[in-house]
């Protein structure tokens, strides 16, 4: 069975047997394999292929929106569909919340393909499977070593969409996540060093991923940082600089730029499930939300990034804009229904996770730009403070001010230098004080992400992806266990 | 016939055909998740969405060789099809155990028994419910989810074992907002009652009506807190981050490490369980496996038992309790104390009563140390009186202590909190919950 499933589905015939009785209609077929490999302790623990497939129906009546999935992609599933998509739609339009038009859904044609190097086909599971044995076995690198895993979720996915306005969009996407990590155990600690940060290392890519020698070269490596920590000091409870690294930057522009600037929160779409904004629809060209080196983009068209993309879900084409010059805020992440209900301007970011559920505002890419520093300059310029890595802990509030953002390894500076390695590192702090305190910005980035991005109502996972700079932050409340 | 009717037909009749499909040597395990749901997103009292999901998913587990195979794919509900379907994956399956290593834990399959349930609910039609809803939250401004339909679970493997678990059920969840101060309300059941429903948002506006007073805002440091059940389901959702699991104390993952080691206890008031006879979802888990009715967890703040999965147990040739293999609680209860509700804050005196938690993270996994926030209706109590809502909190503070020595009282009430989870389909399940008492819970921003 390929990716498009057993059944001959000709979309394009499909519609056209519904566009009379609606305003406008699209089908988005959607199939997706998932691959998880995982070994542990050089020996198989997780291997599941799941295979999921189906059709959206997506209706425009008296101005509202309606939609209804099926996995049954028969003829008459795909009518049953449509039926309900429309009947519900004439229900629920008498208590929309806006009347949208077909300007939320433009005629989009094109394609799109993840740049792959090498296929996902090229590589057996036993080629993965035997790499991730080394992998572990690599990690065995002291007999405090209590647990060592190698992971791998392989996503292949294909988006087909046809609309009554003349859209016909089909994109296709190669996704690798890895994760290799170990927790080593002594004196009733334990201490985790992982691959940048449970499954961040995740990218738009082919069998190219997975090179042995790095593979096994990262895995020692991480193994040695868990030991290490065993015997590190806490990181201490003060306020002073912090720099931090891009595996952790994508975190903290996650959380505390993308979410609050998704306008469906800024709405109140979201206020039910994980919140709403600080940002208002007046801060828009004037909250100054950072200083005057924080420059953010969402970026749909970084080759390898996890959520680059030709159209959002409405056929809106995607491209890179500004959401923070300069440190001023100039534009939110808002896909045009949206836009329509704010009349402010946005980006194409509506997005669904799969074909079971309807589209909402996502943040896709989203990006701090490089700054001008070398990363050694920032360290050599910096009396005393701390320097980040990794994430492993998560919180935020409802209008995305105050965090607390846990790592997994740190090292102390002193007098310009890197010195005593520190366990347990945790940083709190309120948004825009926060971005106000950043003080420089490195000239290189790496690009990291996150496949488990979860929101909305029914919930959906999403995927998003961060390139970022290293980055200093002057008196930031830091503190350890 | 309807959606679970027409399910069942052609689940049996699917998977008998991949049964009776294997080779010698070969055996097999089957868990089919269907569901026929409609979810309505509201805003402003308005409806946001609508969407309509029908999808059916089939598991399968093939054991060859001593080795491991794991699938599931989407079906359609028609039996030839699906057929086809289960075909090609079953070939999948026998490539995936040619190309594997052997595995070390694999859990020889057994016949756990029958059991065949479904329960038929009263669920409102697509023309009333928009009307039911907004009409008695008019002049609110409520969001949330309403989410209803059939919801099925089924298990079938090669020793004959077959379970079937269906319900008809919904649940509205939401929120009541007076600015940017809120309240949170739940309704769920099998059988809608337009009273019970009206009755239900009538409670949270009386609620919402106390926060109409300006915000205090109060400064880092340790408070009296009562955390209400919806605040205390907020903490024990953190048991299902693997404080519970064995497997996780085995590799050093679990905050419960300390707990087991009896380097640390809970407080003699706190005690929980596994609890199957709530009847929020089914007692077999995915490999058909019956847990206990009840199974101990903590007990008067000694940790009783792990959750271990057989293929833990066989790992560390231990006994098992068939848990599932996230070996996370599926039917958790928090077991009452002795404070009524009408004393509540009495005892509570001076400090914080917290309806909700928000957004829960370890701050210290090895310490079971928990950060996250308060919201909804979080008020500050002077002498017994609720004086002002607050303005949010963030916490900071260790499972071994709010839930140890600094334990003050437990209520004697417990409320349902279903579970409201639809990641990629509905859940079952939900937890029964006390509300809490403590002193000097930490805040730190």
């Amino acid at each position: 069975m390929n990716l498009t499933g057993s059944l001959n589905l000709n979309l394009h015939k499909t519609l056209s047997s519904f566009q009379d009785s609606v305003d406008w209609a699209q089908l988005r077929h959607v199939s997706e394999k998932t691959t998880y490999r995982t070994v542990r302790d050089e020996k198989p623990d997780r291997n599941h292929i799941s295979f999921d497939h189906g059709i959206m129906v997506e209706v425009l009546v008296n101005g509202h929106f309606g939609y209804a999935g099926t996995s049954d992609l028969s003829d008459s599933g795909v009518k049953r569909a449509f039926s309900k998509a429309v009947a519900m739609a004439k229900q629920a339009s008498s208590f929309k919340v806006h009347d949208f038009s077909v300007l939320q859904r433009p005629m989009a044609k094109g394609h799109y393909h993840s740049p792959v190097t090498r296929p996902m086909d090229s590589i057996s599971a036993k080629e993965i499977s035997d790499i991730f044995v080394d992998a572990t076995r690599a990690m065995k690198v002291s007999d405090k070593i209590v647990s060592r895993s190698a992971t791998a979720m392989i996503v292949e996915t294909e988006f087909f969409s046809v609309s009554t306005s003349g859209s016909d969009v089909h994109q296709k996407f190669s996704i690798v996540s890895t994760d290799f990590s170990a927790t080593a155990g002594a004196n009733g600690d334990t201490q985790t060093r992982s691959d940048s940060g449970g499954l961040a290392r995740c990218l738009q890519v082919g069998a190219e991923v997975f090179d042995r020698a790095s593979i096994l070269e990262r895995s020692k490596k991480l193994a040695e940082e868990s030991v290490e920590l065993l015997s590190a000091e806490n990181c201490p409870e003060t306020a002073m600089n912090l720099l931090i690294a891009p595996d952790q930057m994508t975190l903290q522009v996650h959380e505390s730029i993308g979410h609050p600037l998704e306008y469906d929160r800024i709405l109140g779409d979201e206020r039910n499930y994980a919140g709403w904004s600080f940002v208002k629809p007046d801060d828009f060209g004037k909250l100054r939300y950072g200083s005057n080196l924080m420059n953010v983009t969402f970026d749909p068209t970084i080759p390898d990034a996890l959520a680059s993309y030709a159209f959002d879900d409405s056929g809106n084409p995607a491209k890179k804009e500004f959401l923070i010059k300069d440190g001023l805020l100039v534009r939110g992440l808002g896909g045009l229904e949206s836009q329509a209900r704010l009349d402010l301007p946005g980006v194409a970011n509506t997005r669904s996770s799969s074909w079971n559920r309807a589209p909402i505002d996502r943040m896709a890419n989203i990006n701090l730009e490089p700054g001008t520093s070398k990363l050694s300059e920032m360290i050599a310029s910096t009396e005393r403070g701390v320097f980040m890595m990794a994430n492993k802990s998560w919180s935020i509030d409802d209008y995305r001010n105050k965090f607390q953002f846990g790592c997994e390894y740190a090292k102390l500076i002193e007098n310009g230098k890197l010195t005593k390695t520190l366990k347990n590192p945790n940083y709190r702090g309120t948004t825009v004080n926060f971005w106000n305190s950043l003080k420089a910005v490195s000239e290189n980035r790496e690009t990291y992400g996150s496949p488990y991005c979860g929101k909305g109502e029914p919930n959906q996972v999403i995927r998003v992806g961060h390139t970022t700079p290293y980055c200093l932050f002057s008196n930031i409340e830091v503190f350890g266990a | 016939m309807n959606f679970t009717e027409s399910t069942k037909k052609a689940f049996n009749a699917v998977a008998d055909h991949l049964l009776q499909s294997l080779q010698t040597g070969e055996e097999a395990n089957l868990n089919l998740h269907a569901e026929d749901t409609t979810f309505i997103r509201f805003n402003n009292n308005k409806v946001r969405q609508n969407t309509h999901v029908e999808q059916r998913s089939l598991g399968l587990l093939l054991q060859k060789n001593g080795k491991t195979a794991n699938l599931s794919f989407s079906i359609t509900g028609q039996v030839e099809e699906d057929k086809k379907r289960a075909d090609h994956w079953l070939a999948e399956a026998r490539k995936e155990c040619d190309l594997l290593p052997e595995d070390p834990y694999q859990v020889a399959l057994q016949n756990n028994g029958t059991s065949d349930s479904t329960i038929t609910g009263h669920l409102l039609s697509e023309g009333e419910l928009f009307k039911a809803i907004t009409e008695p939250a008019q002049g609110s401004d409520l969001a949330g989810l309403y989410c209803a339909g059939a919801l099925i679970s089924a298990n079938k493997n090669s020793k004959g074992q077959s379970h079937w678990f269906a319900n008809e059920s919904f649940f509205m969840d939401y929120s009541l907002y007076l600015g940017e101060k809120a309240v949170k309300g739940v309704y769920a059941g099998t059988a809608w009652n337009q009273a019970d429903f009206a009755a239900n948002l009538a409670q949270s506006k009386n609620q919402l009506a106390l926060m109409d007073r300006p915000k205090k805002t109060l400064p880092p440091g340790a408070y009296r807190a009562y955390l209400a059940p919806g605040a205390v389901a907020e903490l024990a959702s953190m048991f299902y981050w693997g404080a519970l699991s064995f497997n996780g104390y085995k590799q050093g993952t679990s905050a419960f490490m300390k707990l087991a080691d009896k380097e640390k206890t809970l407080s003699p008031l706190f005690s929980m369980q596994e609890n199957y006879k709530m009847g929020l979802i089914h007692q077999f888990n995915s490999l058909g496996e019956l847990s206990p009715e009840t199974l101990p967890l903590v007990s008067e703040g000694k940790l009783a038992n792990f959750l271990i999965s057989t293929r833990s147990a066989k790992e560390y040739s231990v006994t098992g309790n068939a848990a599932d293999s996230s070996e996370a609680p599926r039917s958790l209860e928090i077991l009452p104390g002795t404070l009524q509700k009408a004393d509540i804050l009495k005892e509570l005196g001076t400090g914080l009563y917290l309806s909700n938690l928000h957004y829960l993270n370890w701050s210290d996994r090895m310490n079971a140390r928990i950060t996250g926030m308060t919201r909804y209706a979080c008020f500050w109590v002077e002498n017994g009186e609720i004086v002002a809502p607050i303005a949010d909190m963030r916490f900071d503070e260790s499972l071994f202590d709010c839930l140890g020595q600094n334990l003050v009282a437990v209520t004697d009430f417990q409320e349902v909190d279903p579970q409201v989870s639809t990641y990629e389909s509905r859940s079952f399940g939900g937890k029964k919950i006390p509300g809490m008492l403590i002193k000097d819970f930490k805040f730190t921003l």
